[in-house]
């Protein structure tokens, strides 16, 4: 494999080293948040997080845990950078979206430290690329301060019926509204369009419901804006959690299976747009 | 109003929805004792369309106690609530239509899978009853096909196609595209299908003649006939008059009324420009007919009697037609419709939408041209 004729030497002076054999276990699950430009990436010796925020309301995580790598090298504690994700996604799919069965796209990640770019060494079919990428001082993402002992909410739905739900969601709401609560209407998502309202009910007892403690109704509502860009990562998931704590703030987590079956996780968090307790 | 649709019938009510919106953009319904009007014409009043779901094509079929219950929305917030229609005879179990007159909402509640409900609360205004004046038993043509005959005629003239001209004989049927006046005669293409009668589930033709009306508002009763397998029948008499396409089965009546290019230019009143403004009381809308002289290019004299001789001719008469439409406006060719009494009484309702009513007459000096009531 050509990626091995870099010199001893090369590889030394880099403190982060991740290859996949696959580069779509990558850049997939980087697809479900790339809702903006600019990412943070933090890597430690159990993968790699990367970060992408809007406005200072929205926050989206994915992980991809060092197991799901084929090789992965950290000579420091934590390393942190920032990049173009557009730009980095653009070069993961370098090769193109080939679906030939067998065929993709090896990567080799490589970061030599502070004020280097990023570089990825990419090969398919016997091709290879080098891409390097500039990055910039990383960002400190914003802590939404969500901790799982001030969670007042929490539903597990299966994805496909919130697929559903999100596809058909009116876009002419401004806000979408979660309501949860351990009584009827249990979990409600609900839009104000031009048209009149909607809502969607999703009952405790349905078996799409996989897990459901409820202990107060709440009712928040979300910019649909914000919101919007989770549907990608839905679309990846087959599993989802749904958390508002006792400030409204929503946690919105996603268990994704990529290509070879390996799972990573996304999450959402957001703000919400008002307080409405009932 | 309280009606129930279960099982596949909520995917024929879906599509029927979607089928309007191919005609115009507001939805109009009427919840009456024959069953749930569902109606849509264009905005130049030149197609409309109706639907209408009788008591048995419901589980259960509740008209509300104020038999003038009448109202209208944009059709795409109703579209809206059947969205993913390819997965709804899969998803959806059993659809609601309730009135709530309180809020002034149509609810429309959609019992899915697994326990999932959709609530649809649509905001409605209150309108005059939509309904075109038309009269099927008095044609003198009639056709009946097979959808499937349809979708594959109509297949061969481009999407882009607005207009297309239907002629017949005793024993031929003849489609073909009509090419605009102002059409570069270089660029334009001819299409030409002819079909035999006996292509046809049912074939009569009182008098040879040639229509020429708007693809585009058909090709959403195609959709719809062809999905429910449904043969489509076609009505039409002469140019000017309209054209109804029809489907019907046990449960449920469709009519598509598309008007017709007028041969000559008789004179004729202006329309009244606010037609659809929820003020005006009972009064007639009479026709606006084209003022081009020479507008009808097929005769209704027999056509060509041998293949051979059609294309010459065709070609020969194009090169006429063209200078007669040199001028004249580009739009409003078409008749509209003609549109009966707005404000019947209660029991007039159930009548007007299928009992015999007057047909359309192209000439505003036609004795027989008379609202119904």
């Amino acid at each position: 494999m050509p990626l091995s004729t870099q010199s001893q030497a090369d590889i030394d002076q880099y403190i982060l080293i991740a290859s996949l054999d696959n580069a779509r276990n990558l850049s997939n699950i980087l697809k479900a948040i790339s809702f903006r430009d600019h990412a943070i990436f933090n890597a430690t010796q159990n993968g790699l997080k990367v970060t992408v925020e809007d406005s200072k309301c929205l926050q989206a995580n994915a992980f991809i845990q060092v197991d799901i790598f084929q090789e992965y090298i950290i000579k420091e504690d934590a390393v942190g950078f920032q990049v173009n994700l557009t730009v980095l996604l653009d070069c993961l799919t370098i090769f193109g979206g080939s679906t030939v069965p067998g065929v993709c796209t090896a990567l080799r990640m490589c970061y030599n430290g502070y004020g280097y770019p990023l570089t990825l060494f990419l090969e398919e079919g016997g091709v290879v690329t080098v891409c390097k990428i500039n990055t910039q001082e990383p960002e400190e993402p914003i802590d939404f301060d969500f901790c799982s002992t001030n969670v007042t909410n929490k539903v597990i739905l299966q994805s496909d019926s919130l697929k559903e739900a999100f596809s058909e969601l009116d876009m002419t709401s401004e806000v979408l509204q979660i309501t949860m609560s351990p009584s009827h209407p249990y979990f409600r998502l609900s839009t104000f369009g031009n048209s009149g309202n909607a809502h969607y009910d999703y009952p405790k007892d349905s078996d799409m419901m996989e897990l459901f403690q409820c202990t107060k109704i709440q009712t928040n509502r979300y910019k649909m804006s914000l919101l919007k860009p989770s549907t990608k990562a839905l679309a990846l998931s087959c599993k989802v959690s749904v958390r508002t704590d006792s400030r409204g703030f929503l946690s919105l987590q996603y268990l994704v299976r990529n290509d070879d079956g390996q799972i990573c996780f996304v999450e959402y968090y957001c703000c919400p747009d008002e307080v409405e307790e009932e | 109003m309280d009606c129930v649709a279960t099982g596949g019938n909520v995917k024929v009510l879906a599509k029927a929805i979607h089928s309007l919106s191919r005609i115009g953009e507001e939805l109009y319904l009427e919840p009456v004792e024959d069953g749930l009007a569902l109606r849509s014409v264009n905005s130049s009043r030149s197609a409309f369309a109706c639907f209408l779901l009788s008591p048995l094509f419901f589980q259960r079929y509740q008209a509300p106690s104020d038999q003038s219950f009448r109202c209208k929305m944009p059709i795409k917030s109703v579209q809206a609530v059947f969205k993913s229609l390819a997965s709804l005879d899969r998803s959806v179990e059993k659809c609601r239509i309730q009135l709530n007159s309180e809020k002034s909402r149509l609810t429309i509640t959609l019992h899915c899978k697994h326990g999932l409900l959709k609530t649809h609360n649509l905001s409605y205004q209150d309108c005059e009853s939509l309904q075109a004046v038309f009269d099927k038993g008095s044609c003198a043509n009639v056709l009946q096909a097979q959808p499937r005959l349809m979708v594959d005629t109509v297949l061969h003239f481009p999407p882009s196609l607005e207009e297309v001209n239907l002629s017949v004989s005793s024993d031929r049927v003849w489609l073909r595209n009509h090419v605009e006046d102002d059409a570069d005669s270089s660029r334009a293409m001819l299409t030409e299908l002819c079909l035999s009668s006996e292509e046809f589930d049912h074939f009569a033709v009182g008098s040879q003649t040639s229509v020429t009306f708007c693809l585009k508002e058909l090709r959403g009763l195609l959709v719809f006939a062809e999905s429910s397998g449904l043969p489509v029948s076609m009505y039409f008499d002469e140019p000017g008059g309209p054209v109804i396409l029809s489907v019907t089965d046990s449960v449920l009546e469709a009519n598509f009324v598309l008007a017709t290019l007028s041969e000559d230019s008789p004179d004729s009143e202006q329309p009244p420009d606010d037609f659809m403004s929820d003020n005006m009381d009972s009064f007639l809308i009479a026709m606006e007919t084209s003022e081009l002289p020479g507008l009808s290019h097929v005769p209704t004299s027999p056509p060509r009697p041998t293949n051979n001789n059609r294309k010459h001719s065709f070609s020969e008469e194009e090169e006429e037609e063209e200078e007669a439409l040199a001028e004249g406006p580009p739009n409003k060719k078409f008749c509209s419709l003609f549109f009966g009494s707005v404000l019947p009484t209660p029991s007039q309702l159930p009548n007007q939408t299928m009992q015999s009513q007057e047909m359309l007459a192209s000439d505003s000096e036609d004795e027989n041209q008379t609202e119904t009531s």
